[in-house]
């Protein structure tokens, strides 16, 4: 029997029963949701006003009132990492949005097409493969100023030709089955068989690829705050902390130290969500363990 | 003592039972064939005595082979064995050769480890081994790669680096499944002579009753990892004093009744006109500057099929059976010629202007997992062709309709809520059949529709296409490399020859008198366990006749 | 074989001229004149027309893409606005830090994540396993730059062992590997676990297939059909992740050279684009592309190497 490439459904509950049981779906899932409530919350409420500067609070340790201390113009890092949760998610979440929103139908339309569309939109692809992503969105933040929204058009334009790729190789696998034919032998023509027949059955790898991407937007977002072209002062982004702490390592290395682990943290826990759902939905991987 | 002894033998992984109890012995020479269905244990047996069982298998019991206690043998004792004295073949030759390394290392490397022999000598070695295997250094030099060979070849190679070293014992799992009914009939007798020139074992592997009738000297028949029966071939297969048995043996030469006569009056215009049609693919370039080649598939066919007739389309893998079947449903066009469906012509046709023509004919292909999406209900599965319908059926018609379907194949109408991966191979053949009639098609093109189902479940689906063939009065036509089933339901027969069709008739002149080179090669290779069996009574008779003394 | 490598060629070569035309279309779009920069706000009106005369700047856009092509071709990328140098001599300056730095962080990126990969899925579910993947799993979530600073910390301000940042050049060659050490280590690390797992999957995908249970069923011992015959044939996506990684490792640089204060191509470019030197980002992004199609092109020729099929008939 031939071994199926792109995940199979077997029965939601199954699924679901296969989840409850995953260490990495439930570890990642609890850790995503601690950071999505964080962010949440930050919306409303924070421990400290994160806008008053309280300079005779500034660089202070570990303590009591400042679980994670405070920084050169004696914010709560706390506070200032719930609040940066919310930046980083906003732009990570918006910029897969984009990148799957574009490029999932146009790999399902080339995966459809064939010929000279499969062959340009490929073409197209390694174009944008062959700039180095950060190259490249420093050079558009910088066109365009620096700021949240353009951060996350420079991360989103990147994550087209990803999930295009997927979105693609995963249509490709599927089109010769016989499913298709089937479907084709009673009339319906591409754009209904990628509708009803191919993006059911990509879902899945989707998903889990949009998890990794997500993580790979926290990152970048990450970044581009660091080298200041991310979101701008005074909205705290875990990148930017860490610039402001590049100065000040020696006398206040807690700076540094925890919006990098929130980062870590929160790329770790999407990274366990998707190698869950990765090993929850392909029934390969399940079937060897 | 015996070459191999497998005594009690039980195994399980985890808490699923896969063998129990198993008894068995081989003698040296002899060739043992070991016959069952699907999940009946056969390959976890042939695994335990290579000791290559996935690593949550548990064993128990006692597997002698040559003195060695195999259940104890530590793992460098196996390496030891395993390619020396214990050679094993596999079912898929198109996966079981390494594709980055040539055939010539493939099999030298064997021999080197095995032996300490230096590159030069082992290499000599394995190119006598493998010239030994049909594939002499001038045509198949060693530093070709396994990608450069057909199936056939490759099972070949296979069978070279098991027996390289003569083994005592070879195990063959299933060594000719995947190839066609030529060519297994050329691996099966290259099997035979091996054995007999080393005077080797072989544990011959099969789910095929007729290729284990031909092999085997004895026989065991096994079923959900336990032996059933086990004896002399032709005594257990003419006996058959065990019920499961009987079943199989009933199974593997199943004939429906035809309930119908082929119509004698003949319409004026056939269902299926086919005329010169020709289909070529382009091949990839070989370099920039010469012109991309073409590899003619289907040359120039013409036939018709008249209304309610059944006829079977076969010949070898490869032979462009299924490429015409795919231009007959209009899912593939053809380079040239024409192709008239009850009135509509299908080469030419615009996507939207075959909905008429699709309307009266399906299709069922082979393989009952991957012809379902399995996202979708079998409800919403069975009704996908309503959707060629002019008028859109209610909920409530659409229900029915597909109850009706459903009923019609034999499965009850509550199925429709349930999705495919909850139903059996066999079960799923028959949902893929319901699909099929839903419309009430004049026309079915069924592709190799019970090959990949077990004889018992395969019988039943046989069945199933005569009573349809007789109460709808459907045309069919079946694509199939198995001539059994051509035999047991068809009126007339095609065969196809590279591309050609060579010979057509009657199915049973044609089978029993096959004029053309190729249509005599499918006839004389096809395992027919009527006939093994027959030849195998003549042979012992010959053999008590000369000598009675030691009876 | 000479066809697919021709036709690999030919795509990149298509791949470059295309992106030549997205750079210099980009850049035009850029805000800020060149003239204005180099002299400063208080130039004269008069001496501004000059200067953009002298610089092609009012010719039509087509004829200054094709000189700017041409000139490529030949090795001359122009003159920097705001070094007023060359721009390929200020590039081939930069290129001493950033080459050897992205090399030695592929090295060891290589040297790391191939054995343990490899190493993890002989041991699939074994104690090694799951440490080895479990720190693969943080690695891939740490941002390079954070842990560069970490290594800051610990080795430059507490163990004084290497310079915080810096770069002495290539005279003392001992003191500028130093310098290049702790940034090689920094973008390596979370390549390197990327790797490793990539490479542990395509091992364990391999072991998976029916030759090996061939090769096993030969008598070769489960170490010799490890590094035999699966290695090779799990090279494929690994050599596809290396070539990734290369532009990956190239762009890393610009906030790792950051981090360090090391004069290298990403400080440059990234210094051209605040400073609106728009030659030089032009010519700095060129090089850039042109390096990863080149190093893709590379793979492709070891995908043919590694891999028999696609030498022959494709």
């Amino acid at each position: 029997m031939s071994i199926d490439p792109v995940f199979e459904a077997s029965g939601e509950r199954h699924i679901l029963r296969q989840a409850m049981g995953n260490r990495s779906f439930l570890i990642g899932l609890a850790i995503t949701t601690v950071i999505a409530l964080m962010a949440l919350v930050s919306l409303f409420w924070t421990p400290y006003d994160i806008t008053r500067l309280e300079v005779a609070q500034r660089l202070k340790g570990l303590s009591l009132e400042h679980p994670f201390g405070t920084d050169h113009l004696g914010r709560d890092i706390f506070s200032m990492i719930m609040v940066g949760a919310r930046n980083s998610i906003a732009v990570a979440f918006v910029a897969v949005g984009i990148g799957a929103g574009i490029g999932v139908p146009l790999g399902a339309w080339a995966a459809a097409q064939r010929g000279w569309a499969d062959e340009a939109l490929m073409r197209l692809n390694d174009l944008v493969f062959a700039f180095p992503a950060l190259l490249s969105a420093i050079m558009i933040t910088a066109i365009f100023g620096p700021g949240a929204v353009n951060a996350i058009i420079a991360i989103g334009i990147f994550n087209i030709p990803v999930f295009a790729r997927v979105a693609r190789a995963g249509a490709l696998a599927i089109w010769p089955r016989e499913y298709i034919l089937a479907a084709r032998a009673s009339g319906k023509g591409k754009f209904l068989i990628s509708a009803e027949h191919i993006l059911p059955n990509i879902a899945s790898i989707l998903l889990v690829q949009g998890t990794i991407q997500f993580a790979l937007g926290i990152l970048a977002e990450a970044g581009l705050s660091y080298l200041g072209l991310g979101a701008q002062p005074p909205m705290p982004s875990w990148g930017r902390m860490l610039f402001d702490a590049q100065t000040r390592l020696v006398v206040a290395p807690h700076l540094a130290l925890f919006p990098g682990l929130a980062i870590v943290i929160t790329v770790l826990g999407l990274n366990l969500l998707g190698d869950g759902l990765r090993d929850v939905l392909d029934p390969r991987v399940r079937r060897e363990r | 003592m015996s070459l191999l002894e497998i005594e009690n033998l039980s195994l399980s992984i985890g808490s699923t039972e896969i063998l129990k109890d198993i008894d068995l012995h081989l003698e040296q020479g002899e060739v043992l064939g070991l016959v069952g269905e699907s999940g009946s244990g056969k390959s976890m047996t042939a695994l335990t005595l290579m000791q290559l069982l996935p690593p949550r298998a548990k064993a128990a019991g006692r597997v002698t082979f040559d003195g060695i206690d195999i259940l104890n043998a530590p793992e460098e004792a196996m390496c030891r064995l395993r390619g020396d004295d214990l050679g094993m073949v596999f079912q898929e030759p198109m996966t079981a050769l390494n594709p980055v390394k040539t055939i010539g290392e493939q099999v030298a490397e064997g021999i080197r480890w095995h032996t300490g022999a230096n590159r030069a000598d082992a290499e000599n070695r394995a190119r006598r081994m493998l010239a030994r295997v049909g594939l002499p250094e001038a045509k198949f030099p060693l530093a070709r790669y396994p990608h450069e060979l057909s199936g056939g070849q490759r099972q070949r190679v296979v069978i070279a680096i098991a027996c390289a070293l003569n083994p005592k014992l070879l195990i063959a799992d299933e060594p000719t499944t995947a190839l066609d009914v030529v060519l297994q009939a050329q691996i099966l007798d290259l099997l035979r002579d091996l054995v007999e020139e080393n005077r080797m074992g072989l544990l011959l592997i099969s789910h095929d009753l007729a290729v284990v009738a031909q092999m085997a000297d004895r026989i065991t028949i096994m079923r959900d990892g336990a032996v059933m029966e086990t004896g002399e071939t032709s005594q257990t297969l003419l006996q058959q004093k065990h019920p499961y048995t009987r079943q199989l043996a009933e199974a593997s030469t199943h004939v429906p009744t035809k309930a119908r006569q082929p119509d004698a009056q003949q319409s004026a215009s056939p269902l299926l006109q086919v005329d010169n049609v020709v289909r070529d693919y382009k091949l990839r370039r070989k370099s920039l500057f010469t012109p991309a080649g073409a590899f003619r598939a289907v040359d120039r066919v013409s036939f018709t099929l008249n209304a309610g007739e059944t006829t079977a389309l076969v010949g070898r893998s490869g032979c462009g059976k299924s490429t015409l079947a795919r231009m007959i449903l209009a899912l593939d066009r053809p380079t040239s010629g024409a192709i008239t469906f009850n009135g509509h012509r299908l080469d030419s046709a615009a996507d939207s202007e075959l909905r008429a023509a699709r309307r009266d004919m399906q299709v069922v292909f082979q393989d009952p997992y991957g012809s379902f999406n399995p996202r979708h209900t079998v409800e919403r599965l069975v009704a996908e062709p309503l959707h060629l319908a002019d008028k859109k059926p209610s909920r409530e018609e659409r229900r029915s309709l597909v109850a009706d379907a459903l009923t019609n194949v034999g499965l009850s109408s509550s199925a429709m809520d349930r999705y495919p991966h909850e139903f059996s191979g066999g079960q799923r053949q028959r949902i893929s059949i319901a699909r099929a009639i839903i419309m009430r098609p004049k026309l079915i093109v069924a592709d190799e529709p019970v090959s990949a189902l077990d004889v018992s479940i395969r019988a039943q689906i046989l069945d199933l296409f005569a009573e349809l063939n007789a109460s709808m009065g459907l045309a069919c036509l079946f694509i199939t490399h198995d001539l059994t089933v051509a035999r047991a339901l068809t009126d007339t027969v095609m065969v196809m020859h590279e591309g050609k069709i060579v010979e057509r008739g009657a199915t049973g002149t044609v089978f029993d008198n096959p004029q053309t080179a190729p249509a005599k090669a499918l006839v004389e290779a096809a395992p027919d366990l009527e006939h093994a069996l027959e030849r195998r009574r003549q042979r012992t008779a010959a053999v008590r006749a000369t000598l009675p003394s030691q009876i | 074989m000479s066809a697919y490598i021709a036709k690999r060629a030919l795509t990149g070569f298509a791949t470059l001229l295309v992106a030549s035309l997205v750079v210099f279309a980009v850049l035009e779009i850029l805000p800020g004149d060149p003239a204005r920069i180099m002299l400063g706000m208080n130039a004269s009106p008069e001496a501004l027309a000059a200067l953009r005369d002298e610089m092609g700047l009012n010719q039509p856009l087509v004829t200054r893409y094709l000189d700017w092509v041409a000139g490529m071709a030949m090795g001359d990328l122009g003159r920097s606005y705001t070094y007023s140098t060359p721009v390929s001599e200020l590039i081939a300056e930069r290129l001493e830090v950033s080459l050897p730095l992205a090399l030695l962080a592929l090295a060891l990126s290589t040297l790391i994540a191939i054995p343990v990969g490899v190493y993890a899925a002989s041991r699939r579910g074994q104690v090694a396993d799951t440490v080895s993947m479990g720190l693969a799993q943080i690695g891939v979530a740490i941002p390079n730059f954070w842990f560069a600073l970490l290594l800051v910390y610990v080795f430059a301000v507490g163990l004084r062992l290497v310079p915080a940042g810096g770069f002495p050049g290539w005279d003392n060659g001992w003191q500028a590997l130093k310098a290049l050490l702790l940034p090689a280590v920094s973008l390596a690390l979370p390549q390197a676990a990327i790797l490793a797992r990539v490479t542990r999957s395509a091992m364990l995908e391999v072991l998976g297939e029916d030759y090996i249970r061939t090769a096993r069923a030969k008598g070769l011992p489960r170490r010799t059909v490890l590094w035999k015959h699966a290695l090779q044939n799990a090279l494929i996506p690994v050599l596809t992740i290396l070539g990734l990684q290369f532009a990956f490792l190239l762009a890393g640089t610009i906030i790792i050279e950051n981090v360090f204060y090391l004069p290298g191509l990403g400080r440059l470019v990234f210094q051209a684009i605040s400073q609106r030197d728009l030659i030089v980002v032009e010519g700095v992004v060129m090089l850039l592309v042109a390096a990863v199609i080149l190093v893709n092109l590379l793979v492709d020729l070891l995908y043919a190497a590694a891999d028999p099929r696609l030498r022959t008939s494709r």
